[in-house]
């Protein structure tokens, strides 16, 4: 455990303990202290893992029984958007992860760059499934507050997935239950943005500070833990994308 | 305290992250293309066996997972392993239900 | 009781508490609010979650009221409902979960480990002030009216034939949810991390590793339950339907997701009390915990058991027959790593110098109320016993033997055995004797006659019953009354310890851990000097010849 090289002094000795000033008064070494918050983050992201796992463990049964419904609903979605989406996020991961070396290299220009970028994709990010979003309302497929069957029931009317997908029109029964696809569509990407969007605050918090120095004069925790909240958000739509646009477009 | 408090830490290279970065994007224009193909049940399979090994890579090298004390790695397998025991536990009821009765 | 005794306080005459410790560090309200200091923040939570038991105690005392008659007379049955269903949340969400591990834990875990403060003293002081939060807002639930769905939020029940405030307690629930895990991550982070010099894990105090598995299950299952809440939010407030068999949703998936933490939930309630035990038979019995490894592991594998169990509350549900086989067969695993732990607590007992002291007599419940409430749950986890037993007064026996038999009996032993550490005072001893005593009495008489109730066949929820059941209902409507006031007993003593306590000085039990080896109350920062561990856990031989070298020196 990296704990062993906490030194145990004496109380003189610890008054007069030389600590950056970053460094919280109960921690030994900036080590442990840099150990224990990178763990903790961790830890915090393992809540995250179960907390969207709930969510999967839905998407995988209701679309298991409610197979036909699911493959016409997710051919509802733009895989072009999609694709863009993942593209947006993979590059602000990468842009992400920069911040974090320029932190370490006390690059606080570059740092300030590389943080901007991040937030600006964030915005994208968000900006497109915006645009997702109202196509979804347009066409009457928010369940719960503006939904309509239609589509699955007679796939013809909707000209544009239809030239793509030639989908056979479902029972009503089966057609019925393609509101469960976007159920969870919302919420899942839902939960998604819910994420980017408090990531997106944060890392507007961490611009001003940066601006301010804080994070290049060696102490990086900050940075590197949000950095590995954002790769937990992007990992999260990793799943997403195949799960919900591209696994049944042959199907 | 050294002048450098971090010194344990591992700094990552940009050419790793650019490499990363790269692959991250072939592999997506991969399972997109993939999707185009028809391959029955194993476009789902395809499809996930791809967006597993971008997880990966990303938690690897962009969440430095690789260069981690075991701690690290143990905390991302127990909530692997979490994770998979609440999706299968559950499957498996979903699954034996069609069995009916004894 | 035995004259017996390990007291050893200072001389009265002289003994002052410390002027400087963490109680009269700073002053006035905001020192409070503000604090990062654990123990302030384990304070905080006591006095709170003190609030909470006694107002899920006085819902308690309405239920065995209204069911002193067969009729539903006191309340409607629609009240009884409500009444039975905050009962439940509020013993569950704002008492039993953080219970042991965000008071008594929270104090004691830095000292116990040898640091000055949990590793995040800012996110445990979030974690209480999300609790106050979660807890207002079961409050408002309360004054507007209530929830009448059971602790349990069973759908399609709470998303679409009830009108009570469902929206509110799910969100208190939710955001309960989010302080415990909050606890548990701290925790761990400390115990990984924070560990003094020579304190390697099999050093570790036993409390710290229930408190360290029951951690585990806080961080990964509360987040699931979360989930599912914020399902039923949505189902009730957009129309969302996943768990709506109308819609094509599947109420029985929320049974999955709800029960994948509330299974765990329970052993994040009883384990930290099992740490409690370990703590208080080895100081009162003199020895070392036998089998220290076993006790240690065993916490460890009821944790990892615990996420393999949850569909045992469903095998009535509807769940395949296939699984309820294997679930049930996993549940009855469970019964291992808790059958080691009362052996081995019975082993250390064996040829140790026992003395009777109030944790003790605590925990001499607890071993043997938890065995009880153990022993029934086995026949609640055959599937075919279970069927007969289970929504009857049986299972309510169950987990009552098992929550407030164990739990809360073990509550209460920590609570008096590091009283003295946490006010600097001693609480009286014959009194609180009496209580542990009427406590047990009380309980037994409360809980007992639900057994027999259920195995005849008495419905659990049901604010009327057929008149054949009354003798038993007046059995147990009394025990609750004795309960109650065995309850209200320390609240009142230890009040009055706060000022006229006998001074406790720093090792009033002669107890080995590292907690008891600085001042009572301890400083702000818990040890004048990091400590280092030079020993094994409940080594009382180490204790006897550091007693000796000190007498020699002052000699």
């Amino acid at each position: 455990m990296s704990d062993s090289t906490a030194i145990a002094h004496g109380a003189e000795a610890g008054a007069h303990h030389e600590h950056p000033p970053y460094q919280r008064h109960h921690f030994e070494t900036v080590n442990q202290q840099f150990d224990a918050t990178n763990f903790a983050m961790w830890l915090f992201l393992l809540t995250e893992i179960m907390f969207f796992g709930g969510l999967f463990t839905a998407y995988l049964i209701l679309r298991n029984w409610y197979y036909p419904a699911f493959v016409e609903g997710s051919h509802q979605l733009s895989i072009f958007w999609g694709t863009a989406n993942t593209t947006v996020l993979i590059i602000s991961s990468f842009t992400m992860a920069m911040s974090v070396w320029n932190a370490q290299m006390r690059r606080k220009s570059a740092l300030l760059l590389c943080l901007v970028l991040t937030f600006i994709l964030g915005l994208v990010f968000l900006g497109i499934k915006g645009i997702e979003w109202h196509e979804k309302w347009v066409k009457f497929h928010v369940p719960g507050l503006h939904y309509s069957d239609q589509t699955f029931l007679n796939p013809a009317s909707d000209h544009e997935v239809y030239a793509e997908y030639h989908d056979k029109p479902l029972a009503p029964d089966m057609a019925s239950k393609a509101q469960q696809y976007f159920f969870l569509y919302f919420a899942m990407t839902g939960m998604h943005a819910l994420h980017m969007v408090i990531g997106i605050c944060i890392l507007g918090f961490m611009i001003v500070r940066a601006k301010a120095g804080a994070y290049t004069s060696g102490h990086v925790t900050f940075v590197e833990n949000f950095g590995l909240y954002w790769h937990f958000v992007d990992i999260v739509w990793i799943f997403l994308f195949p799960l919900l646009y591209l696994i049944s477009r042959h199907q | 305290m050294s002048d450098s408090p971090e010194h344990e830490q591992h700094i990552v290279s940009p050419k790793v992250y650019v490499a990363i970065l790269l692959a991250l994007l072939t592999l997506t224009a991969t399972t997109v293309a993939a999707s185009y193909v028809e391959m029955y049940v194993f476009n789902a399979v395809v499809a996930l066996a791809i967006a597993v090994i971008k997880a990966s890579l990303v938690v690897l090298f962009f969440m430095h997972v690789k260069y981690s004390p075991r701690l690290t790695k143990l905390t991302v397998v127990s909530g692997l392993f979490v994770f998979l025991c609440l999706i299968s536990m559950t499957l498996a009821d979903y699954v034996s239900r069609a069995w009916g009765r004894w | 009781m035995s004259a017996v005794t390990i007291v050893s306080l200072p001389d009265q005459a002289t003994a002052r508490v410390p002027k400087v410790n963490f109680l009269t560090k700073e002053n006035g309200l905001l020192s409070w609010l503000l604090t990062g200091d654990h123990k302030r923040i384990a304070t905080l939570y006591l006095i709170s979650i003190t609030f909470f038991f006694f107002i899920g105690g006085a819902l308690a005392g309405l239920i065995r009221l209204e069911l002193l008659t067969p009729q539903s007379d006191l309340m409607a049955a629609d009240t009884y409902n409500k009444v039975f269903s905050m009962h439940g949340l509020i013993m569950v969400f704002f008492f039993l979960v953080p219970s042991v591990p965000a008071t008594i834990g929270n104090f004691l875990m830095p000292l116990m480990v040898g640091a000055k403060d949990l590793a995040l003293p800012k996110i445990n002081l979030l974690s209480w002030y999300l609790y106050i939060i979660a807890g207002a807002m079961m409050l408002y639930t309360m004054a507007a009216g209530g929830v009448d769905t059971g602790w349990t939020f069973t759908t399609p029940l709470s998303t679409h034939y009830l009108n009570t405030n469902v929206i509110s307690a799910g969100l208190a629930v939710f955001v309960a949810g989010f302080s415990s895990i909050f606890t548990g991550l701290n925790f761990i982070v400390t115990i990984h991390k924070m560990r003094c010099p020579g304190m390697t894990w099999f050093r570790l105090p036993l409390f710290v590793w229930s408190n360290y598995a029951a951690s585990i299950l806080m961080v990964l299952g509360t987040p699931v339950l979360a989930i599912t809440l914020v399902l039923i939010v949505l189902e009730r407030t957009v129309g969302i339907g996943v768990f709506d068999p109308a819609k094509g949703g599947d109420p029985l998936l929320f049974q999955h997701l709800f029960w994948f933490y509330s299974h765990p939930a329970v052993y994040i309630m009883i384990l930290p009390g099992m740490g409690v035990i370990s703590e208080v038979v080895s100081t009162f019995s003199r020895k070392r915990v036998f089998g220290y490894t076993a006790v240690a592991f065993s916490s460890v594998a009821i944790a990892v058991f615990g996420f393999f169990v949850w569909a045992h509350h469903m095998f009535i549900m509807g769940i395949s027959n296939y699984s309820a086989l294997v679930f049930s067969l996993l549940t009855m695993l469970v019964a291992v790593p808790s059958a080691i732990k009362i052996f081995n607590w019975s082993f250390t007992l064996y040829k140790g110098s026992i003395t009777f002291e109030t944790p003790m007599l605590y925990a001499f419940g607890f071993m043997g109320l938890f065995t009880i409430g153990g022993m029934t749950g086995v026949f609640l986890g055959a599937t075919g016993t279970d069927i007969h037993l289970t929504e009857t007064y049986f299972i309510v026996a169950h987990f009552h033997f098992v929550m407030v038999g164990g739990m809360l009996m073990a509550f209460l032993a920590g609570i008096h055995f590091w009283w003295p550490k946490w006010t600097g005072r001693m609480y009286p001893e014959k009194i609180s004797q009496l209580a542990a005593v009427v406590t047990f009495i009380g309980f037994n008489l409360t809980f007992f006659p639900q057994f027999i109730l259920g195995t005849l066949g008495m419905p659990r929820r049901y604010a009327a019953y057929p008149p054949e059941f009354q003798v038993l209902n007046v059995f147990s409507s009394a025990g609750a009354t004795i309960l109650g006031v065995g309850y209200l007993l320390p609240i009142l003593y230890l009040t009055w310890s706060l000022k006229y306590g006998e001074i406790a000085g720093d090792n009033p039990w002669q107890a080995t851990g590292l907690e008891w080896q600085t001042q009572s109350p301890p400083l702000t920062e818990n040890f004048a000097e990091i400590p280092i561990m030079d020993r094994e856990a409940y080594d009382y031989e180490w204790l006897e010849r550091q007693q000796q070298k000190e007498v020699a020196s002052v000699g």
